[in-house]
C-alpha cells in the first residue's frame, strides 16, 4: 500500500516479535501509525514497551515479523539490505542514548562519517560538515574529540551527524536519557528548532512524559508492544 | 565507500590497534623474509648454474654434420641414391643459409686438426683448434695467463697448460716464444698449375687430378697465452685440443681435413668442392637452441646440441625451487593464522562500531571491504617488509659465504639473487594470503546485526 500524501512514515499492522528459548516476545505487536510530513512526535512507553523496536524498524536497522512499514513512500519490508543501508544514509538520521560518537575520531571526523557513506564529493565536505555543527552551536569544537566534551555537547554532535545528509527524518532513540534535565531540555529545544526551520519530521522515543508534552507536537504511548494511546 | 575513504577508515583502524597490528604485520614480514630467502637462494644457484653454462660456451652452440659424413665409403654418390634427396654437402652455401636463420650469432667450420709443431728444435705430434674470436667470453680463458689473440688472423698460439708443460717445465717462459707449425695445406688447382710458387715455404706438392693439391706448409706463430682447459671442448673432446689458432687464421691456412680424404675415396670429381666436416652454429641465447636446431634439421642436416642437459637442469631447479618455495611459504601460513587471529579480535573490540557504522548508512560490502582493506593493507606493507628482510638475509648470506669461498682460496660467487618478479611475486602473495586470511573475519564482521551491536558493551 503506498503512503498516503503527507505522511512521512506508514506503518500497518507491523510485529516484530523474538524466540526467546520455548517464549514468543512480541516486541512490537500489529502496529499501525502513520507519522505526517513535518511532525514531531513522541513514541512514550516504559522499558520493553517496544518503542525502540519500533524505532529500529522505521530505521530500517531490523525488519518487521509481519506487516508492512514504508518510509519516504517505500515498504522498508520489501527492501534489500543494501538499500535498506541507503535508506539510513540518505532518509534517516539516528540519535542514540549512548551518543555513540566514534571516541578516537574528532567531532569533524564523526560528522564527515555519514557523508563518506553516501559518497559525497570531497570539495563539498568541509562546509557541510561546518554547517551541520555551526547548528547545534559547535561550530567552535571542530578538532575536539567526544572525550573532551560534555554529554550535551556530544548528543549535539550526534545530532549533528545525524543531520549532515540532509535526511526527510530524524529518529532520536531516548536522547536526553544520559542528560541532566536542564541539558536534555537544550537538545529537545534543539530538536524543536530543526523541527520548525527545516520541516524535518522526528520520531523521538521517550520515557518522560512532561517534556514530550512540551516539545512534541503528538504522544503515541505502546504498552506492551501495541499502541495504547495517540494523543495530540 | 569510495576507495580514499576505504583506505583512510581502514589506516586509521590499523592505527589505533597499533602494537597488535605491528605484530601481525611482523609476522607476515617474517613469513614473506622467509620465502623471498628461500627462493632467492634457489634463483641464484640457478643463475649461478646458468651462468657458468653459458660462459661455457657449450650450450649456445650446435654442431651441425652432414648426413653423408656418417654412411659407408663406397656407397653411391648422393645424387644417385633417391633415398638421400635430404641429405646435403656442408658447403659455404650451407654455411651462408644457416648464417641467416633467426637467432644465430655465428657459424664457423670446426677446424681441429692432427699435426707436427716443433719448439727448441723438438718436434711433438698433437691437435690444432682454431678457435674463433667471440670464445675469448668463454671460461676457459677466464684466469689464462698471457693474453687473447690481438687480432683474427694474427700468427698466435695459444697452449693448453698440459702441453705447456711437455714443453717446458715453467710455461709462463714461453709467453713471447716462437713455435713452428707443420701442416698439410688442401690447394685448390688451377688449370695447368701444380707448383706451389707463391707459399710460405711450399716443400713439396701433388696433384693426382683430385683438383686439388697437398702441400706440406710450416708457420711461425708467437706463443701468447696458456689456458687450463679447451675452449671448444664438447662432443669432439676426445680429440682435445693442445694449440689453439685464431679462427680465421686456420681457414686462410687450408688445412687437408678429413672430409677431403672422405670426398676423393667417394669419388675422384668430390674432391673439387670444399665441404666442412662439422660447422658449429652459435646462437644468441640459449633458450633459442631448440629453434634454431629444428630450422637446421629442416635443411636436412644432423644437429647435436647439449640441450638435453640443460631441460633436465632446468626440471631439477625447478623441483628445487618448488620445495623452497613450499618451506618458505610455511611461515607465511602461520603468518595468515595471525592475521585471521588479529581481525576476529578487531571485530569484538569495535563491535559497537560497526553498529555505528551501519546505523549511519554502511552497506554490508561497506564493513566487509574495510576489514579486507585492513587484512590486504597489512598484506602489503608486511609483504614490503618481508621483501627487504629477505634481501637482507640473502646479502648476509652470500657475505658469509663469500668470506669462507675466500678462505677457501676460491673466487667469490654470487648465490644469491633476488629477481624482480620475486619481488612482486612475493608482495603479491603476501596481499593474496592475507585477503584469503580476511574472508571469514570480513565476512563474520558484516553479517553483524547493527541492533545487537548497537546494545554492545
Amino acid at each position: 500500500m503506498p503512503v498516503s500524501d503527507g505522511a512521512a512514515i506508514r506503518s500497518q499492522r507491523v510485529s516484530r516479535h523474538y524466540a526467546m528459548g520455548t517464549a514468543l516476545i512480541r516486541a512490537v505487536d500489529e502496529v499501525t501509525l502513520e507519522v505526517h510530513a513535518g511532525e514531531f512526535l513522541a513514541l512514550l512507553g516504559s522499558s520493553g514497551s517496544g518503542k525502540s523496536t519500533l524505532l529500529n524498524l522505521m530505521a530500517g536497522l531490523d525488519r518487521p515479523t509481519s506487516g508492512t512499514i514504508f518510509a519516504n513512500g517505500r515498504d522498508l519490508a520489501q527492501m534489500d539490505s543494501e538499500e535498506l543501508a541507503r535508506h539510513r544514509c540518505q532518509t534517516v538520521g539516528m540519535v542514540f542514548q549512548a551518543f555513540n560518537l566514534l571516541p578516537r575520531m574528532t567531532l569533524e571526523e564523526n560528522v564527515e562519517l555519514p557523508l563518506r557513506l553516501a559518497e559525497v564529493e570531497r570539495s563539498k565536505r568541509a562546509s557541510r560538515v561546518c554547517d551541520a555543527l555551526e547548528r547545534v552551536h559547535l561550530g567552535a569544537r571542530l578538532r575536539h574529540r567526544p572525550g573532551e566534551l560534555s554529554g550535551g555537547e556530544q548528543q549535539r554532535a550526534a545530532l549533528a551527524r545525524a543531520l549532515v545528509n540532509q535526511p526527510k527524518i530524524l529518529l532520536a532513540d531516548e536522547p536526553t536519557g544520559n542528560l541532566d534535565s536542564r541539558t536534555g531540555e537544550e537538545i529537545l529545544g534543539l530538536l524543536r528548532e530543526i523541527n520548525h526551520s527545516l520541516r524535518m519530521t522526528i520520531v523521538m522515543v521517550t520515557h518522560e512524559h512532561a517534556l514530550a508534552a512540551r516539545f512534541a507536537h503528538r504522544i503515541v504511548t505502546l504498552v506492551d508492544g501495541r499502541l495504547a494511546e495517540d494523543a495530540r | 565507500m569510495r576507495s580514499r575513504d576505504l583506505a583512510e577508515l581502514a589506516g586509521r583502524n590499523l592505527r589505533e590497534a597499533l602494537l597488535r597490528n605491528a605484530l601481525t604485520t611482523l609476522g607476515i614480514a617474517v613469513g614473506v623474509a622467509s620465502l623471498v630467502a628461500m627462493l632467492s637462494l634457489g634463483a641464484g644457484l640457478q643463475e649461478l648454474v646458468n651462468k657458468r653454462l653459458t660462459h661455457s660456451g657449450l650450450f649456445d652452440k650446435i654442431f651441425v654434420t652432414s648426413y653423408q659424413n656418417l654412411r659407408a665409403l663406397g656407397r653411391p654418390t648422393p645424387q644417385a641414391d633417391p633415398g638421400d634427396r635430404e641429405s646435403r654437402l656442408l658447403d659455404d652455401t650451407a654455411r651462408q643459409q644457416i648464417k641467416r636463420l633467426a637467432n644465430v650469432a655465428e657459424v664457423y667450420p670446426e677446424i681441429r686438426f692432427l699435426t707436427e709443431v716443433e719448439y727448441a728444435g723438438r718436434k711433438h705430434l698433437t691437435t690444432v683448434v682454431a678457435v674463433p674470436a667471440s670464445a675469448r667470453l668463454s671460461d676457459a680463458f677466464e684466469g689464462m695467463q698471457g693474453t687473447f689473440f690481438s687480432g683474427p688472423e694474427a700468427d698466435q698460439a695459444i697452449l693448453q697448460m698440459d702441453f705447456a708443460r711437455e714443453l717446458i717445465s715453467q710455461p709462463a717462459a714461453l709467453l713471447g716464444d716462437q713455435l713452428l707449425l707443420r701442416y698439410a695445406e688442401r690447394e685448390p688447382l688451377e688449370p695447368a698449375k701444380g707448383s706451389a710458387a707463391g707459399t710460405d715455404s711450399g716443400e713439396f706438392a701433388a696433384d693426382f687430378g683430385l683438383g686439388f693439391a697437398v702441400v706440406r706448409r710450416q708457420r711461425s706463430l708467437r706463443i701468447v697465452g696458456i689456458v687450463e682447459t679447451d675452449p671448444g671442448a664438447g662432443p669432439a673432446g676426445f680429440n682435445r685440443g693442445r694449440v689453439f689458432i685464431p679462427l680465421p687464421l686456420a681457414e686462410r691456412l687450408r688445412v687437408v681435413q678429413m672430409t677431403d680424404l672422405r670426398n676423393i675415396m667417394r669419388s675422384p670429381s668430390a674432391g673439387a668442392v670444399v665441404n666442412y666436416s662439422t660447422l658449429v652454429v652459435r646462437v644468441d641465447n640459449p633458450k633459442q637452441v631448440a629453434a634454431v636446431e629444428d630450422a637446421v634439421k629442416h635443411m636436412g642436416f644432423m644437429t647435436f646440441s647439449l640441450l638435453d642437459m640443460t631441460r633436465n637442469l632446468h626440471r631439477l631447479f625447478a623441483i628445487l625451487d618448488l620445495f623452497l618455495g613450499i618451506f618458505g611459504s610455511l611461515a607465511l601460513a602461520v603468518a595468515s593464522l595471525s592475521i585471521i587471529n588479529t581481525l576476529v579480535m578487531a571485530i569484538l573490540e569495535r563491535r559497537r562500531e560497526i553498529g555505528i557504522l551501519k546505523a549511519l548508512g554502511a552497506a554490508d560490502g561497506d564493513v566487509r571491504q574495510l576489514f579486507f582493506a585492513e587484512a590486504g593493507a597489512m598484506g602489503l606493507v608486511g609483504g614490503a617488509l618481508g621483501v627487504a628482510m629477505g634481501w637482507t638475509i640473502g646479502r648476509l648470506i652470500n657475505l658469509g659465504t663469500n668470506i669462507y669461498l675466500r678462505r677457501q682460496g676460491l673466487p667469490s660467487e654470487n648465490i644469491w639473487w633476488v629477481p624482480w618478479w620475486l619481488v612482486l611475486g612475493a608482495v603479491g602473495f603476501a596481499v593474496l594470503v592475507s585477503l584469503l586470511a580476511g574472508i571469514y573475519p570480513a565476512a563474520r564482521a558484516a553479517r553483524l546485526d547493527p541492533v545487537q551491536a548497537l546494545r554492545y558493551e
